[in-house]
């Protein structure tokens, strides 16, 4: 696979993401906690974010079934994986806690970037800084 | 429910899907923002041969939000709100839950729901709930 040309698909399709999390305002930390504050002055928005991103996405996984490989890349890497366990419980449980918190997740944080403020390189290097230790806790308890 | 922005959310979404479907048909990859960025501390070798793609996807995602602000009259990100303790201990529960938990917003509840998949249905359910749970404490 040619690096250039997987870069570009790359950097094509992170632009389409970051314009996207812009457009749907997840990269405002306020909407996302007034989607997440149900019992409260209710903002609904972000549930059609994710219809709209289903749907395309789903569409996405109907065309892939027919394919043999990807245009770029010899196979799909599609995640195999079926087992519920308590590692994925806990992080997603641990994972919602810190986005209650805050309001961010790491695709609008990362994004967010473009515009870094103070409070947001605190909370990116945070996170940067968990993701390293789960690395660390996954690689020395398997 | 002043607030409500359906057009733009279902917008938004619709480019978020594109980018994952397009990622996914090129170059059979799961659009899953807290793997591809947790693969900075992988230590295999020949790390930026492997990588380029996270790497251009990672300087794409950043410029997005850019594009957008000129091309549609939208709101830029904003900062987060809250103090620098609150800030620390939710960057770093979301950093460890995301690689801990295999994916977040957009692996599990993006890519994961689409193709049906029970294990991000139920951690997307999770998260959910916990999230909803903590604004609820919070507020």
């Amino acid at each position: 696979m040619s690096k250039i040309k997987s870069g570009l698909v790359g950097f094509i399709s992170g632009v389409l993401f970051g314009a996207g999390l812009a457009v749907a305002q997840m990269t405002n930390p306020q909407k996302v906690l007034d989607f997440l504050n149900v019992t409260g002055d209710w903002d609904p928005s972000l549930a059609l974010v994710m219809a709209g991103a289903l749907v395309v996405s789903w569409a996405g996984y109907r065309v892939k079934a027919r394919m043999q490989q990807p245009v770029y890349a010899c196979d799909f890497s599609v995640p195999t994986n079926k087992q519920i366990d308590l590692r994925l419980m806990l992080g997603s449980a641990t994972f919602g806690i810190g986005w209650g918190l805050a309001g961010l997740c790491p695709g609008p944080a990362i994004a967010s970037l473009s515009y870094a403020s103070f409070d947001l390189l605190i909370f990116v290097s945070a996170m940067l800084v968990g993701m390293l230790l789960a690395k660390v806790v996954i690689r020395t308890t398997s | 429910m002043e607030n409500f922005t359906p057009v733009s959310a279902l917008v938004g979404g619709a480019f978020i899907g594109c980018a994952a479907v397009f990622l996914l048909i090129f170059l059979g990859r799961v659009a899953g923002i807290s793997g591809i960025i947790s693969q900075a501390f992988s230590t295999q070798s020949n790390w930026l041969q492997r990588n380029t793609w996270r790497v251009a996807f990672v300087l794409g995602l950043i410029m997005g939000p850019i594009v957008a602000v000129n091309y549609f009259a939208i709101t830029p990100p904003q900062a987060p709100a809250g103090n620098i303790i609150t800030l620390v201990i939710a960057g770093l529960l979301v950093g460890f839950g995301a690689v801990y938990g295999s994916g977040c917003t957009s692996g599990h509840g993006v890519c994961g729901i689409s193709r049906f998949s029970k294990r991000s249905i139920i951690a997307t359910a999770t998260f959910m709930a916990t999230a909803g749970m903590t604004v609820w404490v919070m507020a």
